[in-house]
């Protein structure tokens, strides 16, 4: 336990003292900022009132905004990942690790809890965001809240799949572009259904890392959907040990 | 010998796909003795290495590292090895001190002994001063110094070195070797190598491995007492028929290499090779060359990795 928590730290502090780990901080905050700025324009807008009467402030703006931040962070979360074990591999110094009393699942585990700290420390600046609003009006906290487990799930679903892909390659680039497709099909899978059969078209709807984000950023609570973003990312773990393990053999 | 078993490697294979990188290597190792491993370029010794080190597992066979199998328990294993690959293994954004305290971390020090272990094995690695410096801006040769501090930080029992003064500078490669040998003292060092002289100054015990085979297991110390014949280059102006040479007392063997050129075998000592000057310039054969051919080791080393292992 000790020991994941020093490759955790350890990959946290490596994070910052790269610029990459600042200017991601940045680029999404002044992404997100302008997408926020643009659908609260659009929300306060009296000639577009009538579009939106039926909807509050939290279900136009916040979810508006998570929204288009799980994109961001499917965007993002390659370039975070992309280093875990890439890097390791491509400078040697993978071989500090193996060579040390440490068990793979630990290393896994310990650069995975990096990571993962790390974008919880950017969805906690995101989270500011629509919590800013509560300064001029009233928000819906618990569908905020739902909204925002849905985020850190999926962020950790993101993680734990970037994590397996760079446990693949010593090449950084190689696993950015690689989790990035893989993350972008998950995503859009359920469009992909619209042709099938009904078995196939409920499988990959079913499949979609998106259509259970929807369920949350809508308010609901549903523990088949949480389930679903913990299965994904122990599965994309246990792939990551299973891979470096055999590693050794081959 | 008596002495503590630390590291026993028994029938050990490594296939890379259908290559067999290492065939068949046995051999132990005790507490405090420091083991050169030779070999030519891609002859396993990397690979023997990684896999005492548990970076690769064996295709077949088992180490034993302290009286742990490194499969059924590596991380107890584990704990007694400080290995130095062949690159360090270091991350080049952190500087020595962070770097240092990670490492000692995953050899499980605990936070109290952090300190005095870092301060330590800088010391002993002549890093002093260079504690602050982040790795990158270091030179080749303090790269490998913090190499080998990271090695030894958590004080193990054996330390593994690959090639550990490749790349450096004669006052480097000297400084290094002193720190070898003193690490000799009290803990197990394996170093593999290429360079000969290197073993000769700090090995008690020599390894060489040869496409993957194992061909010599021996002590340096009855490697330099076999060495009853040595070979002799010597030259002639005015050289006398082949047999008169051969007459010399403690001449074994002798062959014409050029025309003016003779390789002779002859017993070790001075002797032999006052007669045969001392015969050279009595009889005016005028004698302009005369050179002691090569160190036991390299000989030794020449002959069991020259061409094809014959299966």
């Amino acid at each position: 336990m000790k020991t994941i928590s020093h490759i955790a730290t350890h990959e946290l502090k490596r994070l910052f003292i790269s610029p990459l780990a600042w200017i991601l901080f940045a680029v999404v905050q002044f992404l997100l900022a302008i997408f926020f700025l643009l659908i609260l324009g659009q929300f306060v807008d009296p000639a577009a009132a009538s579009l939106f009467a039926n909807y509050g402030v939290t279900e136009i703006v916040v979810v508006g905004l998570l929204q288009i931040a799980g994109i961001i962070l499917l965007l993002i979360t390659p370039f975070v990942t992309m280093h875990t074990f890439s890097e390791e591999r491509q400078s040697g110094s993978i071989k500090l690790l193996l060579s040390s009393p440490v068990s793979i699942t630990e290393l896994v585990l310990g650069k995975y809890l990096g990571v993962v700290s790390y974008l919880f420390l950017l969805l906690g600046l995101i989270a500011l965001m629509p919590l800013s609003l509560l300064m001029g009006t009233e928000l819906d906290l618990l569908q905020l809240l739902a909204a925002l487990i849905g985020l850190v799930l999926l962020t950790s679903s993101f993680a734990a799949i970037g994590i397996f892909v760079s446990s693949l390659t010593s090449q950084s680039a190689v696993a950015a572009i690689g989790t990035f497709g893989i993350l972008f099909v998950l995503w859009i899978m359920n469009m992909v259904g619209n042709t099938g059969t009904e078995l196939f078209r409920e499988i990959l709807t079913y499949g979609s890392l998106l259509n259970h984000y929807h369920h949350l950023l809508d308010g609901i609570f549903n523990s088949a959907d949480v389930i679903y973003y913990l299965l994904v990312s122990s599965l994309f773990i246990i792939l990551s040990i299973w891979r470096l393990d055999n590693e050794r053999l081959y | 010998m008596n002495r503590e078993i630390l590291i026993s490697v028994d029938h050990v294979f490594r296939y890379y796909g259908g290559d067999c990188a290492v065939n068949d290597v046995s051999f132990t190792v005790h507490r405090g003795e420091v083991l050169g491993f030779l070999g030519p370029n891609g002859a396993g010794k990397s690979t023997t290495m990684q896999m005492i080190c548990g970076v690769l597992s064996p295709s077949a066979g088992q180490i034993t590292v302290a009286g742990h199998d490194m499969l059924d328990s590596p991380r107890a294993a584990k704990q007694h090895i400080g290995f130095l690959p062949e690159q360090p293994p270091l991350y080049q954004d952190l500087n020595v001190d962070e770097y240092l305290c990670y490492a000692a971390r995953l050899r499980g020090i605990k936070k109290a002994e952090l300190k005095d272990a870092v301060t330590y094995s800088k010391q002993r690695c002549g890093l002093d001063e260079t504690g602050k410096r982040l790795i990158k801006n270091l030179s080749k040769g303090y790269k490998q110094r913090v190499g080998i501090a990271q090695a030894i930080i958590h004080s193990p029992a054996v330390v593994i070195m690959d090639e550990p003064t490749s790349g450096l500078d004669p006052n480097q490669i000297l400084e290094i070797r002193e720190l070898i040998s003193e690490l000799g003292n009290d803990h197990s060092v394996i170093l593999s190598t290429h360079i000969l002289p290197e073993v000769q100054s700090v090995c008690d015990r020599v390894l060489i491995i040869h496409q993957g085979r194992l061909v010599l297991d021996e002590s340096l110390d009855k490697l330099q007492q076999d060495d009853q014949i040595r070979p002799l280059k010597i030259a002639l102006r005015q050289p006398p028929p082949l047999e008169v040479l051969g007459e010399i007392e403690g001449v074994v063997n002798i062959e014409q290499t050029g025309n003016h050129h003779f390789k002779i075998h002859c017993q070790s000592g001075i002797g032999t090779i006052n007669r045969i000057t001392k015969l050279a310039v009595e009889s005016e054969w005028e004698l302009y060359e005369i050179i002691p051919e090569q160190d036991s080791l390299e000989e030794t080393f020449v002959q069991l990795t020259r061409g094809e292992i014959s299966e």
